[in-house]
């Protein structure tokens, strides 16, 4: 087999690699930029429009304003402009959205990791407890606990952890599995090299890729199950400017006014998508074995 | 006699699988002396790479003891096997798979050395680093090159220089140069034997391949089904082979001759038969075309003469 | 007797993000009725890029067959439509890949994957017959017609390989491509199929390209051989041009040194130094150039042509010398 001499000389860190890759996946770039300009403006949510005064505060002179330069989306039934409940809108649902990923990575990931390197019996009884949680559906487990526990932002954030937190212990469950086996893991073990740093320098690093995926990924569906959480009132309530909540507050007025509920949905579903295409992005750089 | 360097005693590998217990080391005792190369040479299936692992306790043997200086390391605590490790390595067959895709050469090669503590600063571990890639004829520009950049005989080389990091004596090379091209091949091999040249060191060179393990080893052991069906000094083996199966083996390999172009070779007929719950008595018999009702009887592998042992009733009684 | 195949200056590029690789440069060999050749050489020589070529089953977009013609039965293959070249796959030209674990399907059993081959091309013939040509079939590779019920997973890679020489030889076409076919077998079972497909071979009279990295299946099954190294012919002889001649390419030498002999006692072996080049990046001049121990001023600088002396053929300027000389 030949090898490119002068991409061996070169030293470049793993992540530099992972990044050249990625950035030759134009979707997953465009994904990428979607995704950071949600983000900025989230980050920068308050010095763009001001909470009080635009996001919920009325101003029953302006109602229903069609688009227009001063109110580029339009404003609401209370003289709301659309735009700054859209913004401030991004700031529930990406927050919500990565707080609960995060719990869920972090306890799937323990679940999975405890399941796959250990295996037997613990394997056994944990994952009968992920796949009875897998066989009920995210929204309908959401709906539940948010409907027995009350609504808050916590239980929203509690249920969607509970909810996705299987997927990512089975995720993590099968990479250490077909990781565990291989000669490498052999061969630190064949130095005496101890279970913990077997775990921690030979197996999570590459067992994280598809956790970083999935984590993408779900984050979109997430972001999905918390507006529609919020469509059917269970999720985030009014005024607070969510963007579930904003297409369940347009509908009525949906013939008149549509841009009500184009751009809140316009703003799920470009969210969604972006994290989409970084997240297939994502599959193809993390795989170091995929020649450059 | 002195104790050789290493000793197995009727070390048996049994698996649980669905459909029984699958014998994949069956009894099988061997020695290796200091500064030898002991070649196990056995088709897929045989129970060799178990043998091999089992040896370096990578997996737990099922019964027997496995002797490395005289001393049973079957029976070492963790701290005295942490130990032992450090004097007995592995370099595996596939030179993708045995390496951490995440790890730099240098990181790979550094493993070992962080592990067993050898070395106190990070100028003797660069230092250290440096020797081995030097050692196996990498050049230290690849220090910082991922084992995906390299090519299948470079990474190999990577393999062995971690392998020998712990100034090891005995290596256990499970297959090393069976996925390398053959110009690479003899390049690898090259290597093993300067290295025990240089070192003394002694090895368990695991293949399928006669042709290498005739031009590595000094003693050979032919396995069957997780049983030894014989074992002697390669001159005498291939001089004199006794068992059926290692006649068959030996007849089958492709050797350039093209005065054998389209003449019938002997080929030994049918397939290796299920290693799961293995009925009592020879092996090979199924496919022996010598089997009689004698071969129905457990083989212990008997000293036909100096040095060489056959598993065979057959064969034992026609030398004596 | 005329030739079956004559590929002629065949030149293959395979076009990647990057690179332009140079998968074959100017490959010409011929192939007689009946014969056997077998195509030598290391992983990237360029061998198996060959056989697609010939069966017409280059990656579409990347592979691209730059100049040469590949002359089936007189007839240029290179211009054959989709369509032609479908007919003749199969029924005229097949090949035998090396995994036979994954050139079956898995879930359809093997009787109905021969039937399935054989209805492609005689789509008329009678259920019966196809039958009947199954069970024959598979009597010649020497499985019993009744196993052709049984499912691939339950066949062992000896037998798995013994399905897919069936499936290719069902038609018993004019000529079968082998690419590497017992490489992933066990000796003593790779003994059994070579023998086999010997014996198969004689038979139906059918010309063979086998492509191997071992010498020393060559040397036992075919009459002539060509020695590739990065996308060229380096040597072409028959059998014992190549195996019992006194002169030959570097590069051939070095693979016999790099092989253990058997018969002989040697302490080291002697390899050939360096790695293959990269194909999309090749040496000036002989491509061998850099790990060649003969090498000159004059290969560094020219491409040296196939120097033909009677039935042998090397591509090296010190061959050309010597003749002069």
């Amino acid at each position: 087999m030949s090898v490119k001499e002068n991409s061996a000389i070169r030293k470049r860190s793993q992540l530099s690699l992972i990044w050249h890759r990625l950035r030759r996946n134009r979707l997953a770039m465009l994904g990428l930029a979607l995704m950071s300009a949600i983000l900025l403006l989230a980050v920068f949510a308050d010095v763009i429009a001001d909470y009080d005064t635009k996001v919920v505060g009325m101003n029953m002179a302006e109602r229903l304003q069609t688009p227009s330069a001063k109110h580029w989306f339009g404003t609401d039934g209370y003289g709301r402009d659309v735009f700054a409940r859209i913004i401030h809108g991004s700031r529930l649902s990406l927050s919500l959205s990565i707080i609960s990923m995060l719990i869920a990575v972090a306890v799937g990931s323990m679940i999975g990791a405890i399941s796959g390197y250990f295996g037997g019996r613990v394997d056994d009884v944990l994952m009968r407890l992920m796949d009875m949680l897998l066989a009920i559906p995210p929204m309908l487990m959401s709906i539940s606990i948010v409907a027995a526990l009350g609504r808050s932002m916590a239980n929203l954030m509690l249920a969607l952890a509970l909810a996705y937190m299987p997927v990512f212990a089975r995720v993590i469950r099968s990479s250490i599995l077909s990781v565990k086996d291989q000669e490498f893991v052999e061969a630190a073990r064949a130095c005496g090299t101890s279970d913990a740093r077997i775990i921690l320098r030979h197996i999570i690093p590459n067992a994280v890729g598809p956790i970083i995926v999935q984590a993408t990924l779900a984050m979109g569906s997430s972001i999905l199950t918390i507006s529609s959480l919020s469509f059917m009132g269970m999720g985030i309530q009014p005024p607070q400017p969510e963007w579930g909540t904003m297409l369940y507050e347009g509908r009525d007025l949906i013939r008149t006014s549509p841009y009500l509920v184009i751009f809140p949905g316009a703003a799920i579903a470009v969210s969604v998508l972006s994290l989409n295409l970084l997240g297939d992005g994502l599959r193809d750089a993390l795989d170091p074995r995929l020649k450059n | 006699m002195s104790t050789p360097l290493l000793e197995t005693r009727d070390l048996k590998k049994y698996f649980k699988t669905p459909a029984g217990m699958l014998h994949a080391v069956d009894g099988v005792s061997l020695t290796i002396g200091e500064g030898e190369t002991l070649g196990v040479v056995g088709e897929s299936g045989c129970g060799k790479s178990t043998l091999g692992r089992t040896v370096l306790r990578l997996l737990e043997p099922t019964a027997g003891q496995v002797l490395y200086r005289g001393e049973d390391i079957t029976t070492f605590d963790k701290r005295r096997m942490f130990a032992a490790r450090q004097e007995m390595q592995m370099i595996f067959q596939d030179p993708y798979a045995s390496l951490n895709p995440r790890l730099s050469v240098s990181e790979i090669i550094a493993e070992p050395l962080i592990v067993g503590k050898l070395c106190r600063n990070a100028h003797e571990m660069n230092e250290r680093i440096g020797g081995l890639m030097e050692t196996v004829g990498l050049a230290p520009r690849f220090a910082h090159s991922y084992p995906h950049e390299l090519d299948g005989g470079r990474r190999q080389r990577i393999g062995i220089a971690r392998a020998l990091a712990t100034n090891p004596r005995f290596i256990v090379c499970d297959e090393p140069v069976s996925a390398l091209d053959v110009s690479i091949q003899a390049q690898i091999l090259n290597l093993l034997m300067d290295l025990q040249e240089d070192k003394g060191l002694s090895y368990m060179f695991i293949t399928h391949d006669l042709s290498v393990v005739k031009h590595i080893s000094s003693h050979i052991a032919v396995m069957y089904l997780g049983q030894c069906v014989e074992y002697a000094g390669t001159k005498e083996l291939f001089a004199n082979p006794l068992h059926p199966y290692t006649r068959a083996l030996l007849a089958a390999i492709p050797v350039i001759d093209i005065t054998r172009r389209g003449k019938r070779i002997e080929t030994i007929q049918g397939e290796v038969t299920s290693p799961i719950e293995p009925a009592p008595g020879c092996r090979f018999a199924p496919r022996c075309a010598y089997a009689t009702e004698a071969c129905r009887q457990e083989q212990r592998l008997c000293q036909v003469s100096e040095g060489h042992w056959v598993a065979c009733c057959r064969a034992a009684g026609e030398e004596a | 007797m005329g030739n079956l195949l004559d590929i002629r200056h065949l030149t293959v590029v395979y076009h990647t993000e990057e690179d332009e690789v140079h998968a074959l440069s100017d490959v010409s060999f011929s192939l007689q009725k009946g014969e056997t050749l077998g195509l030598v050489g290391e992983t990237g020589a360029g061998k198996t890029t060959t056989a697609l070529a010939i069966m017409g089953l280059l990656p579409r977009r990347v592979g691209e067959v730059q100049s040469g013609e590949i002359l089936f039965e007189g007839r240029d293959l290179l211009r054959c439509s989709d369509a032609d070249m479908r007919a003749i796959r199969g029924a005229s030209i097949s090949m035998i890949f090396q995994d036979p674990m994954t050139s079956l399907n898995p879930t359809i059993r093997i009787g109905d994957q021969i039937a399935e081959s054989i209805r492609q091309h005689q789509p008329d013939m009678k259920r019966a017959d196809v039958e009947r040509r199954v069970d024959e079939i598979l009597e010649m590779v020497g499985i019993p017609a009744a196993r052709k019920r049984e499912y691939p997973h339950q066949f062992s890679g000896g037998m798995k390989q013994r399905v897919v020489i069936a499936i290719a030889l069902a038609l018993e076409p004019q000529l079968l491509i082998a690419d590497e076919p017992t490489t992933a077998l066990d000796v003593t079972i790779q003994a059994q199929v070579l023998q086999m497909m010997g014996d198969l071979q004689r038979q139906l009279g059918t010309s063979t390209i086998l492509i191997t990295h071992d010498l020393g299946v060559v040397s036992q099954t075919c009459d002539r051989v060509a020695v590739m190294y990065a996308g060229e012919i380096v040597e072409v002889g028959t059998a014992e041009d190549i195996f019992l001649g006194k002169t030959h390419h570097p590069y051939t030498t070095g693979l016999f040194g790099s092989l253990p002999d058997l018969n002989r006692e040697t302490r080291r072996l002697s390899p050939i130094d360096g790695l293959m080049p990269d194909p999309a990046d090749l040496p000036k001049g002989c491509r061998f150039n850099p790990r060649c121990p003969h090498c000159t001023a004059l290969c560094r600088e020219c491409e040296p042509e196939l120097t033909a002396r009677g039935s042998h053929a090397i591509r090296c300027h010190l061959m050309g010398k010597e003749e002069r000389a």
